[in-house]
């Protein structure tokens, strides 16, 4: 697929590696010269420095023959306008990122009447994220498939946990609960797809696909709460606060905004009334305390210094362990160290947003002739969960599970054959009209034939 | 440094040779000539060290931009003596440091020669002589990034800045190795269109196919004594033709192929190229006719010349040693010239030239009006601070690797205008210069150091001067 990126931030840096790597056409327009420079001499992509809103630039760019333009640019006039452009040049898809929360109200008559494929606003795309965490605040991470019938949950193993040395395969005798497949195992940097025989230990960070009432069952026999929480605790009042606080406050959670500046304050609380705004440093003790960090079910780090965010929730944790907390890290660079420490949740708007770009991406593809329904990257794109359409033709038809090749380092998590779930096993069939999610370190898989090996 | 991936990447250059050489091998079994054995030998010796390379296990896939450079001149390196060994094992060029010059200058497109009498050589080791050429024009690593079912990811992109010339080399299409791919075609089918017209004019196929191969890489091996003289004005037309179609940049074949004509047409580097071309020609007719019978004939020579030298061939048909001086420095001019950006030809470049000169242009004017703002645009895009200050760069490096040669070679008591048209024909990846070293003359006469200096010329000119140079620096070799 032809893909234009316009902006070389980190949104657009991400998509440019991610699309590159999965055998796209890329080319990136910036207006910065260096910027272009850097990022063509690391990625196998085309660089063109020069405006995005410029019509000899994208006809340089190639736009005649795009699939599909990205505008992510720091301005949403800019994007908007891009996409408009290369629209009429080159009647190609067009996705722009638009941040505003002036725009946010009339996004959806922007989409349709200026004939966007998709607008993402990388705060409300985050402040989503956030509140389905916290309204299954055990699982560290959430993605949804088959339209929300299967869960994948990310949760890491408490310290001396039942599950603490207990191989995989004893899981469902040991605890008495319903079937629940574990899909990867984090330890440290290494990321496992494993098998029956694995021993899972304290502190690993492991992925789970069950159904919603299978891993409420699963939660409660190895005692993790699973409730949604009933307040929580802001640090921070920009964008992604409030987004979250409209969103928690719908689902009935209470919500403490602690912000620094006078003015942002004001504001605040004149947009949400039913949120109780304090005006205040987040980094100073006596006022978290004060302000009931120790009885709070969850706490959210939103200011926009990472150190901070990392800081305060470290404080949080050794305040209150049963407390739900939600990190927000911008740069992306330093995740290793990051996921050593002891953070709950870990939110990257820009990982947020370019995923779900890339997301609508597969998906284009898919109408090329590729088949994946939905994407999603389970630890920091290092394995990829993929929901397939079983179609006619499809090599994996009606042979039983354990006869078919598949390629190693790689998982079917769950079948759903007409609505009803089916945890596979062995002599399970994939029939025609089923949707599969196979999880995998092999990335760039475009069709369920790709799981067999070659 | 990641030495492993280096390797690997040498191996992978060295296998890539060894198939290179089916070819000559092919040559000496039609014409029935012992020195095919000396090819399975080499080729063997390639397959050993390629295989034994490929055993290594790599973990670290990474190529930073040093690697990258390593890579690309230890493979141009590598390349010579493993080219080199065939003229060694035949026993056609004994000495083995006259052995490595030849065969550098076949991989750098140079065309220079330590051989008295090239018509001695055997027809496989005349053919392999001329093939080195067509392989070094376009690069050995650029056909492996083409080829190879590998993905490069930004690794291929700095491998194949480094092996490409010109100031800013940029991609035709997003993949590199699409783009790879698209060069290659675009070599190959006028290549292959070359040795058509070569075939129609009544050449016989192995001069063809010789020539050719001079041609279309700028390289100016010949397989007679006298060069080109010896062939029909027809034959020669066809070669200057062909030799001044290698030098354009080949960006405009690929715009010529998406039907972008006019963009193709408007690009300033090939049309200040074809003017220099033109008013060279010109200048050189109007000083050669007392010489020659028409003025036909003295438009033809100086058009071959001026083509040969520009594009940085080095074919001849005529001994230009005995023209007149003005048309002397103007062919020593040209050498310095050189071809288009994304050719196969070398020297400095026409596009360095015209950044300079408008460079030039920009600090007159600043030096008027202090307060001035001015950006140096070409074809309508400006011109980034980065890419002017590598060329002020490029051309200080030029100088100091010039001056540091010509005193080097020196030693060997020769006059200057040998010295000098030496080191510029062999860092301009030209052939042949003035008096001793003119086209009547060769290369045989320096000593060993001084040839040795001149590899390193040819070398660091084919590549562009840096990855030559990272290799003197003591911090690329840290692990």
């Amino acid at each position: 697929m032809n893909i234009i990126i316009v902006g070389c931030g980190k949104v657009g840096s991400t998509l440019a590696d991610q699309l590159s790597s999965e055998d796209n056409d890329v080319t990136v327009i910036d207006k910065d010269y260096s910027a272009v420079q850097t990022l063509s001499d690391k990625y196998d992509i085309m660089g063109i420095a020069g405006s995005g809103i410029d019509h000899n630039i994208l006809r340089e760019a190639g736009v005649e023959n795009a699939d599909l333009l990205i505008a992510v640019t720091g301005s949403d006039e800019r994007n908007l306008l891009c996409c408009l452009i290369a629209k009429k040049a080159g009647n190609c898809q067009t996705i722009a990122r638009v941040r505003s929360p002036e725009f946010n109200h009339q996004i959806h008559y922007i989409k349709e009447e200026l004939g966007l494929a998709m607008i993402i606003n990388p705060e409300y795309a985050a402040a989503q994220e956030i509140s389905r965490i916290l309204g299954f605040p055990s699982a560290i991470k959430i993605e949804t498939f088959a339209k929300g019938r299967v869960e994948i949950l990310k949760f890491r193993v408490p310290i001396g946990s039942v599950l603490n040395d207990l191989k995989i395969s004893e899981i469902t005798t040991k605890l008495r609960c319903g079937e629940v497949l574990v899909c990867t195992v984090e330890r440290g940097e290494q990321v496992t797809i494993p098998d029956g025989n694995f021993i899972i230990k304290e502190k690993d960070v492991v992925s789970i696909v069950a159904s919603p009432k299978k891993a409420k069952q699963f939660f409660k026999r190895i005692n993790i709460q699973t409730n949604q929480v009933k307040d929580t605790i802001i640090i921070g009042g920009g964008k992604i606060t409030f987004y979250l606080t409209d969103l928690l406050l719908s689902m009935g959670i209470d919500v403490k905004i602690i912000e620094m500046n006078r003015a942002r304050c004001e504001k605040l609380s004149e947009l949400l009334p039913r949120a109780t705004v304090i005006c205040g440093d987040g980094v100073n003790k006596e006022l978290l305390m004060e302000e009931g960090l120790a009885k709070a079910d969850s706490f959210v780090t939103l200011t926009d210094m990472d150190e901070e965010n990392i800081l305060l929730s470290l404080f949080a944790k050794s305040k209150n362990d049963n407390m739900n907390i939600i990190t927000k890290i911008n740069s992306i660079d330093f995740d290793e160290v990051i996921n050593n420490l002891d953070l709950d949740s870990i939110i990257y708007p820009k990982h947020v947003t370019s995923e779900n770009i890339v997301r609508f991406a597969r998906a284009m593809k898919n109408s090329l002739g590729s088949n994946v329904e939905t994407l999603h990257h389970l630890v920091d794109n290092k394995v990829e969960a993929l929901e397939f359409c079983i179609r006619e033709n499809a090599p994996v038809l009606n042979i039983p599970l354990e006869k078919l090749n598949l390629k190693s380092d790689l998982l079917i998590g769950c079948i759903n054959r007409n609505g009803t779930i089916i945890t596979p096993k062995g002599q399970d069939m994939l029939m025609l009209g089923d949707t599969v999610v196979v999880i995998t370190t092999n990335k760039g898989l475009n069709d369920i034939k790709d799981i067999l090996k070659d | 440094m990641n030495y492993k991936m280096i390797i690997h990447m040498l191996g992978q250059v060295s296998l890539f040779e060894a198939m290179f050489m089916i070819l000559p091998l092919a040559v000496s079994v039609i014409y029935r000539e012992p020195d095919g054995f000396a090819y399975l030998a080499t080729m063997a010796a390639c397959a050993l060290f390629g295989l034994l390379s490929m055993r290594i296990k790599i973990k670290d896939r990474t190529i930073y931009v040093r690697e990258g450079l390593v890579i690309v001149s230890l493979s141009w390196i590598i390349l010579s003596i493993f080219g080199s060994l065939p003229f060694f094992i035949s026993g056609d060029i004994p000495h083995f440091p006259d052995a490595l010059f030849e065969t550098a200058s076949g991989f750098t497109t140079t065309g220079s020669s330590i051989l008295t009498d090239v018509e001695a050589l055997s027809k496989s080791n005349l053919f392999w002589r001329s093939f080195t050429h067509w392989i070094g024009g376009m690069g050995v690593l650029v056909f492996i990034l083409a080829f190879l079912p590998m993905k490069a990811g930004g690794a291929g992109m700095r491998i194949m800045r480094a092996e490409s010339p010109g100031p800013s080399v940029s991609k035709l299409v997003p993949k590199v190795k699409t783009t790879a791919m698209i060069l290659y075609s675009i070599y190959l089918s006028l290549t292959v269109f070359q040795i058509i017209l070569l075939l129609c004019a009544g050449t016989p196929l192995f001069d063809s196919l010789t020539l050719t191969f001079g041609s279309a890489g700028t390289g100016g091996f010949a397989i007679k004594n006298d060069s080109l003289a010896g062939y029909t004005g027809l034959q020669q037309s066809i070669v200057t033709a062909a030799m001044i179609l290698f030098g354009i940049n080949f960006n405009v074949y690929y715009l010529l192929l998406r039907k972008r004509a006019s963009q193709a047409f408007r690009l300033t580097e090939v049309r200040v190229y074809l003017a220099v071309i033109a008013v060279s020609v010109l200048l050189i007719t109007v000083n050669v006719i007392p010489m020659f019978p028409s003025f036909y004939e003295a438009f033809h020579h100086a058009a071959f010349q001026v083509a040969s030298i520009i594009t940085t061939t080095g074919f001849s048909t005529a001994d230009f040693n005995a023209w007149p001086p003005l048309s002397q420095t103007i062919l020593v001019i040209l050498m310095f010239i050189g071809a288009c950006a994304g050719s196969t030809g070398g020297g400095i470049k026409v596009s360095r030239i015209i950044l300079l000169l408008k460079g030039v242009r920009k600090e007159i004017l600043m030096t008027c009006h202090p307060r001035s703002v001015k950006k140096l645009k070409m074809d309508g895009h400006t011109v980034s601070h980065e890419v002017i200050r590598s060329i002020n760069a490029f051309i200080i490096i030029y100088a100091v690797i010039f001056v540091v040669s010509l005193l080097i070679i020196s030693l060997d008591s020769m006059d200057l205008v040998t010295n000098f048209t030496a080191v510029a024909a062999t860092l301009n990846n030209i052939g042949p210069g003035l008096n001793a070293v003119g086209p009547c003359g060769n290369f045989s006469s320096f000593s060993d150091l001084s040839k040795f200096v001149l590899m390193f010329d040819m070398l660091a000119g084919r590549l562009e001067l840096m990855p030559m140079l990272i290799l003197f620096v003591p911090s690329t070799w840290k692990k």
